[in-house]
């Protein structure tokens, strides 16, 4: 086989996880030679499990061929990371870089504290989608739950579906881009004007999700009204 | 945290197979609370044979073999006594009351712990890890169309049989719990002063009994559910069940996780995905998250 296109496959039913995440770690495993730095891999039956692929540093291909648990994909830096089925609780939580795309649905708090790399989420996300997201980039094909991108910092939640409740709660200098309705919009979050430079953000996102057929310009910018920075007396009990 | 797991079968060729694929789920949930264990099962002919009406409970130690015995001569009548783990099922014929039963059952021993009764369903209950409650239970050979389950990490009262889900406190209903309920205090206070009698200090206990209060008012189970979302502060995902239905309901921030899994022949709750994956059929379900406070009930 060539060095190149070398792959793994690692059946998850058999290999424990710890030895798969070891592996991907670049740490030694008994049985298992070490991956070459270009050989992608496949993990095969997940099966729902939790911390499937966590704490990747290398640039690498792994796919997942299934649903998985909690925390998949988490601490990603450089790898690009495809699930082909749905996650849990917070996947791609805490990503520095790299990409994790979920091709089903993600529950809650996907790309939590996130720093930066691409998360799609091509189905829906749930509640807290993009909780105190920090620099990352998102892109939920479907829908997203309530108190999405509450307190997020930085970075940019693309949701081509509708918000739930509270959209952007307490945000601070996030980039929202909604296509469809908000139910509400949490504290110190505002509908603003879409400048051009929004329209080329938005449509660079949505092309590097794959979803580059829609019109940027049927999506509304939110983000922070900034009434919350400085303490104000109005705002003390 | 705490594990909850629900199956509801439509199709009845998988009935025999109700304890062998509800173990599978128990046993999958045992990271989520392993201090202790409950199942409900609903139509198990060892528990629940027709035309009997069955009492499980939870005995102060273990009781001599004349329970079965103690409990004829105190009815007057045959009484069946089934052993499963830490509980016993005893049941008689349906003519003559459960009510009678119950108060045969707590007559022979006053401290004993009522998990469950009704026509149809065994509650089976004990301190000790999921899966070896489970092999004491007998579950692996339970039969039945409709069963719930609950591994526990207590947080808000004792590791004890009376702290164990699920609760059972109407005929043939019972609920099952993962969060907690802050201002359960208030509400047993309330209604203790209506007349309703505590097992323990547990808040989910609360729940159950608010639950079986406005039903037996005359509430459906959607309405009950809608009132107990209004009423207790908390987080919770609740799974309540009867003799044909059961239903799901979440807090209004969704804090904690469920998962519903459907097809034609079962429908399938858990709290997390990895409990169902074993049930057959599962690659082709229709799988979804319940949104916050919306119920969502299934009957037969």
């Amino acid at each position: 086989m060539d060095a190149l296109t070398a792959t793994r496959e690692l059946d998850l039913s058999t290999v424990p996880l710890r030895s798969v995440n070891a592996l991907l770690h670049g740490r030694p495993v008994d049985g298992h030679p070490p991956l070459g730095p270009e050989e992608s891999v496949v993990l095969t039956r997940p099966r729902g499990a939790h911390a499937v692929a966590v704490g990747l540093e290398e640039p690498r291909q792994v796919r997942v061929e299934g649903h998985v648990g909690y925390y998949a994909a988490g601490m990603n830096q450089r790898a690009d990371v495809v699930i082909e089925g749905n996650a849990g609780v917070g996947v791609a939580e805490n990503m520095m870089s790299g990409s994790v795309t979920v091709r089903g649905n993600a529950s809650q708090s996907a790309g939590a504290t996130a720093h930066g790399g691409l998360l799609v989420v091509e189905g829906d996300a749930a509640a807290r989608c993009g909780i105190s997201m920090k620099g990352v980039d998102i892109v939920v094909g479907g829908s997203v739950g309530h108190m999405s991108a509450f307190m997020a910092q930085a970075g940019r939640l693309v949701v081509r579906g509708d918000a739930g409740d509270a959209l952007g709660d307490s945000i601070y200098e996030a980039r929202l881009y909604v296509r469809g309705s908000v139910a509400s919009l949490g504290a110190d979050c505002v509908a603003k004007q879409m400048g051009p430079a929004h329209l080329e953000e938005l449509a660079g996102l949505l092309k590097a999700a794959g979803f580059e057929d829609d019109d940027p310009a049927t999506y509304t910018r939110y983000g922070s009204a900034r009434s919350l920075y400085h303490f104000h007396t109005d705002n003390a009990y | 945290m705490c594990g909850i797991v629900g199956l509801h079968l439509r199709d009845p060729e998988l009935h025999p197979r109700l304890g062998e694929l509800l173990t599978g789920m128990l046993c999958e949930m045992q990271d989520r609370g392993a201090d202790s264990a409950g199942v409900a099962v609903y139509g198990d002919p060892r528990w629940s044979p027709p035309g009997r009406v069955s009492v499980s409970f939870v005995p102060p130690a273990r009781v001599s073999t004349r329970a079965q015995g103690l409990l004829a001569g105190l009815l007057g009548t045959d009484v069946v006594v089934v052993p499963a783990g830490q509980t016993l099922v005893a049941h008689v014929d349906a003519a003559v009351g459960v009510e009678a039963l119950r108060t045969a059952v707590a007559a022979t021993w006053p401290e004993a712990l009522l998990a469950g009764f009704g026509a149809d369903v065994a509650v089976l209950k004990g301190v000790g890890h999921p899966r070896d409650l489970a092999e004491d239970f007998g579950l692996p050979a339970a039969q039945g169309w409709q069963g719930v389950g609950h591994t526990r990490m207590a947080t808000e009262s004792a590791v004890t049989p009376g702290g164990c889900h699920p609760y059972a406190v109407g005929s043939d209903q019972c609920l099952v719990h993962n969060g907690s309920f802050s201002n359960h205090a208030t509400i047993r206070r309330d209604l203790r002063a209506a007349g309703h009698v505590f097992d323990s200090e547990n808040d989910t206990e609360v729940g159950a009994r608010f639950v079986a209060d406005r039903l037996a008012a005359g509430y459906d189970v959607e309405t009950a559910l809608k009132e107990l979302c209004g009423t207790f502060d908390g987080f919770y995902t609740l799974l309540v069940s009867n003799a044909d239905s059961f239903a799901v309901v979440r807090d209004a921030i969704a804090c904690k996780p469920a998962v519903v899994a459907e097809t034609d022949a079962w429908v399938a709750v858990a709290s997390e995905y990895r409990a169902l994956v074993g049930l057959p059929g599962i690659e082709q379900a229709r799988l979804f998250e319940p949104e916050p406070e919306r119920i969502y009930a299934w009957t037969r």
